[in-house]
């Protein structure tokens, strides 16, 4: 009786705890892999393959040779295995032949399964939520969308690869001017070796009438991802920008290191959302995406607007800090983040708001949710320069944490140098009680339930910032991820 | 409807409860009275399943099924209800969400459809008048700033929305002023039916003027030592729980 009654209890938390990455599983693809390791060779490859212009071979030679005198940044409160950058392979093309599909029957069936299996039919998602999808798996872009709806407001959206082609001019005015080649390893190695990613341009006076929106995939065994992102609003334009992603199973970690560069001009507004749910590793430790990202806007010009909102459950490693550089006159940026980590993951992440321009605005508010025995941490810069005159900045870093094993950690740093400036820093700290689940219980609600009502009623701040598409996701994946982890 | 035999439960290793036996039959009001320490909440959060709660021999039935193969929140659905002695804050969860997740588990639990929105908030509406809830608590996060006198109502307001069988209502006289003593329990009375029970534990008799018991119960060192009817409370009440001691020779 005593086993049997206790059991029942017990049981429900651990196999809760123990429910497995939902979308594991992994595509066989015709997969076109340079041979591991990395020098300059192979970054000849990579610009050849890509049919690049010779100044784009020279940033990345440039900047592989910078990478080469750089060391691994080691200040992150996290525990980074190793990474042999001669063990990985930098490029994988998931296309068999070398012309790109025009339409969806070209498309290799595997892949098209694979989106359905990730929920994202293109033609249900070109049909029905005016997305406009621009799916990179792997490296290449395999279909853009509504290209020509966009085209006809002036708005450009495709792959880089593809903008490098088109709009040379356009991507080498603006590549590499608000994160530079040097700007720390994981940035300079992703200028060597950056496979493929996104252009936007939104021309001046131009609302983008869709949310554009772009999936991310992991697919070939031990090739590091490296996407490149470039959004440029030019004046008095207005975008709203989703990325999110879901990666298959591995047993071995995977390095992703991206880079995302935003310039927003004069009166234009930029919205960046994120739900990122790579695969975490097993509830061991095992595997794991490693993601190792450098976001940064511009608020180049007078009265712009950035805002960051993410959502961040997956990847074994995060090291990731979306950040805005407010240059222009009474510009506005926030940042609004929920970091979950569970089982062994580790999270270090947060922002930089670098005040320059007058009466300039900031906001951050990060919600971080550790359980199982994740470290998760908020790491945040404030920063006033002497000639930004009226800067305000509002920051708030809640933690939530589930069980004793969990630790969570709150940096923030302020550097003012201003006296006008009104800085504001909140942070609390709590926990999910059993008496609060078990409350739930008594009244008809699951433990897992129960978890994803609290969770999602500490994070809605930041749900709510989310387009709606997003929002339901989130929620989902907020629960998902930490089902039962109360112990 | 409730059968307890010889029921004994133990808490990190000690044993509180030491046999106890107790029968709560359809439409029956009980109070289980006894000193601090005697096992009541205990009685109740084994009756519930609260997991800090091992159960080392006994058994009990709930119309006709054995309890304790269900989970806590089956129990709940089966119709079991907690009122608790001290009702935890949910900070971020309102009233809302919270009472609309229990009442669709449940309904899920009969085979039936969730409730529509807007039948959702006309039965929270009528629900709440029943203890006077005010609608802005409702909007508020579960137990957030609730005053104790608040809490205790948020309960019995619940109570009213799962529509159990059987209630236990814990310690809910405890930190309530005279007023809101008398509207939580006129609440429970007029939630009273010939089909569903009630157990009332409490220390004092003020709460057994405005909920009238059918037995009361003398809880005392883990076991049921007195039973009896309403009368049994006023003796308490005037003489204090040091007769029972001495009668058992203690």
């Amino acid at each position: 009786m005593q086993e049997e009654f206790k059991g029942k209890n017990q049981l429900d938390v651990e196999q809760l705890t123990k429910e497995k990455y939902k979308y594991g599983f992994t595509t066989d693809v015709e997969t076109d892999i340079i041979e591991k390791g990395l020098n300059e060779d192979v970054i000849r490859i990579i610009s050849a393959k890509n049919e690049e212009p010779d100044w784009l071979l020279d940033f990345r030679l440039k900047a592989y040779r910078h990478w080469l005198t750089l060391e691994v940044p080691t200040w992150a409160h996290l525990r980074i295995p190793a990474i042999d950058y001669q063990g990985l392979s930098y490029y994988a093309d998931p296309r068999a032949k070398k012309d790109g599909p025009t339409s969806l029957d070209e498309v290799d069936p595997e892949l098209l399964k694979t989106f359905n299996k990730l929920g994202i039919p293109l033609e249900e998602q070109m049909a029905l939520s005016g997305i406009a999808v621009d799916a990179v798996m792997d490296s290449v872009s395999v279909k853009t969308t509504f290209k020509d709806t966009l085209l006809e407001k002036g708005i450009i959206f495709c792959s880089f690869s593809d903008a490098v082609k088109d709009h040379p001019d356009l991507v080498r005015k603006y590549m590499g001017s608000v994160v530079g080649y040097r700007d720390n390893f994981y940035a300079t190695l992703n200028s060597a070796v950056f496979s493929d990613g996104s252009f936007v341009y939104i021309p001046k006076g131009v609302r983008c009438p869709m949310a554009l929106s772009t999936y991310f995939r992991i697919n070939a065994i031990n090739t590091g991802q490296f996407e490149r992102t470039l959004i440029v609003a030019e004046d008095d334009s207005y975008v709203s920008y989703l990325e999110g992603c879901t990666a298959p199973s591995r047993d071995e970690n995977q390095l992703h290191a991206a880079i995302v560069e935003i310039i927003v001009n004069k009166n234009a507004e930029v919205k960046y959302s994120t739900v990122q749910n790579w695969y975490p590793g097993d509830e061991n430790g095992k595997g794991g995406v490693y993601n190792f990202v450098t976001k940064r806007g511009l608020c180049k010009g007078d009265n712009s607007k950035l805002s960051w909102t993410q959502v961040e459950t997956g990847s074994a490693i995060t090291w990731k800090y979306p950040s805005c550089i407010l240059r222009g006159d009474d510009s506005q940026a926030e940042f609004y983040s929920v970091a979950v980590t569970n089982n062994y993951q580790q999270a270090d992440t947060g922002t930089k708001m670098i005040h320059l321009g007058k009466n300039t605005k900031s906001t951050i508010i990060s919600k971080g949710i550790s359980a199982g025995r994740s470290e998760n941490s908020y790491r945040g810069l404030v920063k006033v320069s002497a000639n930004a005159d009226g800067a305000r900045n509002y920051s708030q870093c809640d933690s939530l944490l589930m069980g004793d094993k969990c630790g969570a950690h709150t940096f923030p740093y302020m550097d003012i140098h201003n006296d006008t400036a009104v800085v504001e820093h909140e942070a609390t700290t709590s926990k999910i009680s059993e008496d609060q689940l078990f409350y739930c219980n008594q009244r008809g609600i699951s433990t897992e339930e129960a978890v994803g009502l609290i969770v999602n009623g500490y994070a809605k701040e930041v749900i709510n910032k989310l387009p709606m598409e997003f929002a339901v996701e989130a929620q989902k994946l907020l629960s998902i991820s930490l089902e039962g982890s109360v112990g | 409807m409730l059968k307890i035999k010889d029921l004994h439960a133990t808490i990190n290793g000690k044993e509180i409860l030491k046999g106890i036996n107790l029968e709560v039959k359809p439409g029956e009001i009980h109070a289980i009275m006894g000193p601090n320490g005697s096992g009541k909440s205990t009685l109740s959060n084994v009756l519930v399943g609260h997991p800090a709660y091992v159960v080392t021999k006994g058994s009990v039935s709930f119309k006709e099924k054995d309890l304790f193969a269900f989970s806590p929140e089956d129990r709940s659905k089966e119709g079991i209800f907690l009122s608790f002695q001290y009702p935890v804050e949910i900070p971020g969860v309102s009233m809302v969400n919270f009472m609309r997740s229990a009442i669709n588990e449940h309904r899920k639990y009969n085979g039936l459809e969730p409730l529509s929105a807007s039948a959702f908030l006309k039965l929270m509406r009528e629900k709440r008048s029943i203890v006077d809830l005010d609608v802005k608590l409702a909007n508020r996060s579960v137990n957030e700033g609730f005053s104790g006198g608040e809490k205790k109502r948020n309960e019995i307001f619940q109570m009213a929305m799962l529509q159990p069988t059987l209630s236990i209502l814990d310690e809910t006289d405890s930190g309530l002023d005279i007023d809101a003593l008398r509207v939580v329990a006129e609440g429970v009375n007029k939630l009273k039916s010939p089909t569903n029970s009630t157990i009332v534990i409490t220390h004092y008799q003020r709460l057994l003027d405005y909920i009238k018991p059918d037995v009361v119960h003398v809880l005392y060192n883990g076991r049921i030592v007195k039973t009896a009817g309403p009368e049994l409370a006023l003796e308490l009440e005037e003489r204090g729980y040091d007769w029972i001691k001495a009668e058992l020779g203690e």
